[in-house]
């Protein structure tokens, strides 16, 4: 049986195959597309749904993000884990 | 009326309503259509088109039985080339592996898989199809190993809820994504064996509270979506979560309806995608706007905090169990038919089960067996 991912500093998500994260012209919003569900991310989660690439751990795009937001990166790394953690609780994100 | 109106967020294209299973509890409408009417594939592709120009995200392919259709790969495809998010929901038997790896590379990104029960005997005696669950079972497997995320799709009732828990088990074994636990809804043919399916309110709350276990002990390993119980519920679902809200359901001759179960609905006029546009007709057509939003509603469901939650539940279940179409939804504790119609499902439920009618066309003749 698989296990409920925990994310930690350490982990280097990235979004699924099935999982279609984008910015839709029509609509103009950013949207992601999951089985039987619909998630508008807001600014802040798109910038880090962006940085899932697989590569950057958590900890790496807290790095990133503090530069831009001018915060330190803890704070941003406990900001950001919880709102990962729910969609990966939901399958729009696994680790790689 | 809605202060804006949004396009719809998915689409259900009835490909056919051809199936090789027979299911009592079959939510298709009583009169079915025919192949010879079937829309043809440039229609369906077209009307594709048009979705994804409304900025309709989701588009779920399904029937009848959605692979009987020998262009499915045509629509995928092209649903894929659009940018739209694809889902298959199949009863599975007609799939081989090579068909579903087409249909993977043609981008589908999610496919929902029926299943009658846990038992293979049971199940296959409910869908009326020997073998049936073995070869869900298989292609379950394939969808997992192919790469596409999986929906257990359960339809849960009398008859194999005392399975619910291995239910749960099973989609987790099979490694599925998501669970949909769904107490049978009853529509269309389903009300024809209301009393062969109705569960008790004990069976029904107890799986209940098994589902919100399992939510728990399995978060992060299994989505499991919970349809309620109508007939034991005291506030109605939100069903299409609002009419002509999120919604569209094209059936497989074409015609536009804000769920699959409205043409039960015999005073409208609905729209064919053939003579009209689709965003023509969610905008415009009579039988979404009638009751879209607020205005339509009762005093009774105007005047309720909840009305912008349920939006005043299922018309077509009002229509079916009040013989008013703009009636407060039975479910609703304070319907004045809630009791009545309640107390007698309960009733039955606690009767010895009759024999279900299978959902064959030869079988459109039969009288309901319930009371």
């Amino acid at each position: 049986m698989k296990e409920r991912l925990l994310i930690k500093n350490e982990t280097k998500l990235v979004i699924p195959s099935h999982v279609r994260f984008g910015y839709n012209e029509t609509r103009k919003e950013w949207v992601m597309n999951a089985p039987e569900r619909t998630l508008y991310p807001d600014k802040i989660a798109v910038e880090v749904l962006k940085k899932c690439d697989g590569k950057a751990s958590i900890k790496m795009i807290g790095e990133e993000l503090a530069k831009i937001y001018k915060a330190p990166v803890e704070k941003i790394v406990e900001d950001i884990i919880p709102m990962l953690q729910e969609l990966a609780d939901k399958g729009f994100l696994k680790e790689c | 009326m809605l202060k804006k109106l949004q396009a719809p967020l998915a689409i259900l294209a009835e490909l056919s309503h051809r199936c090789p299973l027979s299911c009592g509890y079959c939510s298709n409408p009583v009169q079915l259509v025919q192949k010879n009417k079937e829309l043809e594939t440039d229609n369906w592709l077209r009307v594709i088109d048009e979705a994804a120009e409304m900025g309709i995200y989701q588009i779920h392919f399904s029937g009848g039985e959605p692979t009987a259709r020998k262009d499915l790969e045509y629509m995928v495809e092209h649903a894929n080339k659009r940018r739209m998010y694809t889902n298959l929901i199949t009863s599975a038997v007609l799939l081989t592996r090579e068909r579903l790896k087409k249909l993977k590379e043609l981008g589908l990104g999610h496919v929902q898989v029926s299943f009658q029960d846990t038992e293979a005997e049971n199940a296959d005696h409910i869908g009326n199809f020997k073998g049936g669950h073995e070869k869900k079972l298989e292609v379950a497997k394939w969808v997992r190993e192919l790469g596409m995320a999986l929906t257990i799709n359960a339809v849960m009732h009398r008859q194999n809820l005392h399975n619910a828990k291995d239910m749960i088990q099973m989609a987790v074994d099979l490694d599925a994504d998501r669970l949909e636990f769904a107490n049978v809804q009853f529509y269309g043919w389903a009300l024809k064996n209301r009393a062969a399916f109705m569960p008790t309110k004990k069976q029904a709350l107890e799986s209940k509270t098994l589902v919100e276990e399992a939510r728990k002990k399995l978060k992060g390993i299994l989505v499991i979506d919970y349809v309620l119980p109508d007939y034991y519920a005291k506030k109605p679902k939100s069903c299409m979560g609002g009419w002509a809200r999120q919604f569209l359901n094209i059936d497989p001759e074409g015609y536009v309806l804000p769920c699959h179960a409205a043409q039960t609905i015999k005073s409208f006029k609905f729209d064919n995608v053939k003579d009209k546009s689709l965003a023509w007709i969610w905008k415009n057509s009579e039988s979404f706007n009638k009751f879209r939003g607020t205005d339509w509603m009762p005093h009774l469901c105007k005047t309720c905090d909840r009305r912008e939650i349920d939006w005043g539940g299922c018309r077509c279940q009002a229509l079916a169990l009040t013989g008013d179409v703009g009636a407060v939804d039975p479910t609703c504790e304070f319907s004045p038919y809630h009791e009545k119609i309640f107390g007698s499902a309960s009733e039955e439920s606690h009767e010895e089960a009759p024999e279900f009618i299978y959902r064959l066309v030869s079988n459109k003749e039969e009288e309901p067996i319930k009371k």
